[in-house]
C-alpha cells in the first residue's frame, strides 16, 4: 500500500490544473491516469473535432497559448500536445497507464485500488471528466437490429458509416457538427431537435466566447443562479470551432438536412417525433436574441466602439409540416447516431455520494464526503467550469479548501 | 444566460396566480417524488345518439384520494352536418379548448413569476382535419388533426419578445401541449 496526501484521478486539464495548485501549496500528490495525459481528448473524440473556445482562451494556471493563431481553435492532436506540454512544464507527478478499479472510504481518508497498486490518501480529487459515457435514451433498446446505432464516442468520421440515410438525434454542438459533416460526405441526413441553444460563432466582429467572457456570463458563480440544477443540465451551445460562419438549423437545412422534432416514441418500427419543434426553435431564437441584447447593452454601457453595429439573425425556419413519423424499415435510414449528451462514469466509486439520478452530490466541487473533491462538471462553480479556461479557478478554490481541511485534521 | 431581472417577482403585479404556493409545492414535491404521482379521472356516460356526458370529481395526488366536494360535467355531441343533434361541442373541440386553456393558464403563471402584469389574453385555436380519415375513405389519412395552430393575443406590460417568451415557456411546461405533441400509450379495456 502506497501513501500520498492527495490523489488526483485523471490527468486531463482538470487534474493538471489541480496538480499545479497543490504543488504551489506544497501538498504532496499523485495523478492516476488510465491512459496517457489528455487520454479522452486523444481516444474518445471524433476526428474533425476542434475546441469550441479560441486558442487565446485556453488558459491554465501559469500557462497559456503563445502560438501565432490566437483566434483559431485547436484540433485534438493540438489539445493533446498542449496538455502534455503543460504537464511537463508543471512537473505534474502523473502515473500513466493506471486504471482505478475502486475507491473506498476509511475512517480518515480513502483507499484507491488500481490495476497497478493500492493507494491510501487523505484527500481525493475526481478529475475524470463529464463525458465518459454517452447518454442514450431507453428507446434505443427497441430500435430494430437492422439499424446500426452509434454514439459520438464510437464515431470517428463519415467513412465509418454504411451507405444510406443517417438519423442524428440531438442538435447541440455534437449533433449539429456531425449532421453537417455526414451530410457533406453525401449521406441523406435527418436531425432530431429538442431543446437547444443557438448562438452565432461571431457577433460584432468578435468571437462569441470573447463576448461571453467580457460580459461576465462565463464567470457567473453557481450561487448567483436561481435554479442551479437546471443550469447544470443545459445543453451545449450550437457551435463549431471554425470561422466558417453560423452552424445552426438554418445552415443545416440549406445543406439539405431534414429537421424533425425530438424523438418521442417508437411504435411498430415507426419512430415518432414530437410536434414541439416549432416551440423549441422559437425558444432558441428568443434566448439567442436575449444574449445578443445583453451584449449590445454591455457595449453601450462600456462605450466600446470597435466592431460592427448590432444586428439580428434570421429566425430559425422550419417547414410547415415537419415529419412526425419515420418507418425504420423503409425510410432508408441505416444508422442512428445518438448525440444525446454525456455523463460521467462513477462505477468505480464505492462511496455513497451519488443521488437517485446517478449525479454526484457536491457543493461547488466539495463532494458530500470528507476530503473528496470533483472538478470539470457542468457549472461546477461557474458557467466556464467545463472549459479548459474555467477549470483553473475552480481548482484554485478547491485547493484552498483542501488545504484548510487538512489543517483542521492536523489540529 | 444572465438576464434574470425578469424572473424577479414585482409585488405590484397581480394576475391572480399564487406563484409562491406553486413554487412551494415544487420544492415539496421535489423532496417527495411519490407525492407527485397523480391520477386524473373522468367518467363518461352515453346519453343518446352521439351525445355523452362526462363527470369529473375526485383525483389521486399527494399520496391520497383528493375530494373536491363537488362535481363538474362536460357534455359532448356532434354537429348537425354529422346528422347528430348538436347538443354540445364535439370531443375534438373540447381537446382544442383544453389545449388553449392549458396554455393560457401557463401564460398567466409564468407572467406572474416573471413580474409581468397581464391586461388581457385571448387564444384562437384551430385544428385541421381531413374527414376521409375517420370516415374510413382513405387509410393513409389519419383520424386526428394534421396540424393545430394557436394564435395568442396578449396585452401586457412587457416587450414583444418578453410576451413571446411567456408563450414559449407555457408550451414547454404544458401538460396538454405535451399530450398532443407526443405519443402516449392508451389502454382501453372492457370491464
Amino acid at each position: 500500500m502506497k501513501y500520498v496526501t492527495t490523489l488526483i484521478i485523471g490527468a486531463g486539464q482538470a487534474g493538471l490544473a489541480m496538480s499545479k495548485h497543490l504543488a504551489d501549496r506544497s501538498i504532496d500528490h499523485v495523478l492516476l491516469e488510465r491512459g496517457r495525459v489528455a487520454n479522452s481528448w486523444q481516444s474518445e473524440r471524433w476526428d474533425s473535432l476542434r475546441l469550441l473556445t479560441p486558442n487565446w482562451q485556453s488558459r491554465l494556471p501559469g500557462f497559456g497559448y503563445d502560438g501565432a493563431r490566437p483566434d483559431d481553435y485547436m484540433d485534438m492532436p493540438q489539445v493533446v500536445n498542449y496538455l502534455q506540454t503543460y504537464a511537463r512544464a508543471t512537473n505534474a507527478p502523473v502515473q500513466e497507464e493506471t486504471t482505478v478499479l475502486s475507491v473506498r472510504r476509511t475512517y480518515n481518508g480513502y483507499i484507491v485500488q488500481t490495476d497497478q497498486d493500492s493507494w491510501n490518501c487523505q484527500t481525493l480529487v475526481l478529475a475524470t471528466g463529464a463525458c465518459n459515457i454517452a447518454s442514450v435514451p431507453k428507446i434505443a433498446d427497441a430500435i430494430p437490429a437492422s439499424i446500426r446505432q452509434l454514439t459520438p464516442l464510437d464515431y470517428k468520421n463519415p467513412g465509418d458509416l454504411e451507405e444510406g440515410g443517417v438519423l442524428v438525434v440531438g442538435a447541440s454542438a455534437t449533433g449539429v457538427q456531425l449532421a453537417r459533416e455526414i451530410r457533406a460526405s453525401g449521406h441523406d441526413v435527418t436531425i432530431s431537435v429538442g431543446e437547444h441553444i443557438r448562438v452565432p460563432r461571431h457577433y460584432r466582429d468578435r468571437d462569441i466566447k470573447w463576448w461571453m467572457e467580457v460580459t461576465g456570463i462565463l464567470g457567473t458563480n453557481y450561487r448567483e443562479i436561481d435554479d442551479i440544477k437546471r443550469a447544470r443540465k443545459l445543453p451545449s451551445l450550437q457551435l463549431v470551432g471554425s470561422h466558417e460562419g453560423m452552424l445552426d438549423l438554418n445552415s443545416l437545412s440549406n445543406a439539405g438536412v431534414e429537421i424533425v422534432g425530438r424523438v418521442a416514441g417508437l411504435h411498430n418500427d415507426q419512430l415518432q417525433f414530437s410536434g414541439s419543434l416549432a416551440n423549441m426553435c422559437a425558444m432558441a431564437d428568443l434566448k439567442m436574441n436575449r444574449l445578443l441584447e445583453s451584449i449590445d447593452q454591455w457595449v453601450l454601457e462600456h462605450g466600446y466602439s470597435d466592431g460592427a453595429p448590432p444586428h439580428r439573425f434570421e429566425p430559425t425556419a422550419i417547414k410547415n409540416d415537419p415529419v412526425l413519423m419515420m418507418n425504420l424499415k423503409d425510410s432508408g435510414i441505416k444508422t442512428i447516431l445518438w448525440a444525446t449528451g454525456y455523463r460521467p462514469d462513477y462505477s468505480w466509486l464505492d462511496v455513497p455520494v451519488l443521488d437517485h439520478k446517478g449525479a454526484i452530490r457536491h457543493d461547488g466541487g466539495v463532494v458530500d464526503s470528507p476530503g473528496m473533491y470533483v472538478l470539470g462538471l457542468p457549472f461546477l462553480r461557474t458557467r466556464k467550469s467545463t472549459l479548459i479556461d474555467g477549470v483553473g479557478d475552480d481548482a484554485e478554490y478547491l485547493a484552498d479548501h483542501l488545504v484548510a481541511s487538512l489543517s483542521r485534521v492536523a489540529a | 444566460m444572465t438576464m434574470n431581472t425578469q424572473e424577479m417577482t414585482t409585488p405590484t403585479v397581480n394576475n391572480g396566480v399564487n406563484v409562491e404556493a406553486i413554487l412551494g409545492a415544487r420544492e415539496a414535491l421535489e423532496a417527495t417524488p411519490q407525492a407527485a404521482q397523480f391520477k386524473w379521472r373522468a367518467e363518461c356516460s352515453w346519453v343518446d345518439g352521439t351525445q355523452s356526458q362526462s363527470t369529473v370529481s375526485g383525483f389521486f395526488g399527494l399520496g391520497e384520494e383528493q375530494s373536491r366536494g363537488k362535481e363538474f360535467t362536460v357534455d359532448a355531441d356532434h354537429p348537425e352536418v354529422f346528422a347528430a343533434n348538436d347538443m354540445a361541442p364535439t370531443p375534438v373541440e373540447i381537446v382544442l379548448s383544453a389545449l388553449a386553456s392549458c396554455l393560457t393558464a401557463g401564460v398567466a403563471s409564468v407572467a406572474q413569476n416573471r413580474g409581468i402584469q397581464l391586461n388581457s389574453v385571448t387564444a384562437m385555436v384551430e385544428g385541421d382535419m381531413d374527414l376521409q380519415g375517420i370516415l374510413g375513405i382513405d387509410s393513409d389519412v389519419r383520424n386526428g388533426f394534421s396540424a393545430i395552430r394557436v394564435t395568442f393575443n396578449i396585452d401586457a406590460d412587457a416587450s414583444e419578445d418578453d410576451i413571446k417568451a411567456l408563450v414559449a415557456q407555457s408550451q414547454k411546461r404544458s401538460a396538454v401541449f405535451d399530450i398532443i405533441t407526443n405519443p402516449t400509450n392508451v389502454f382501453v379495456e372492457v370491464g
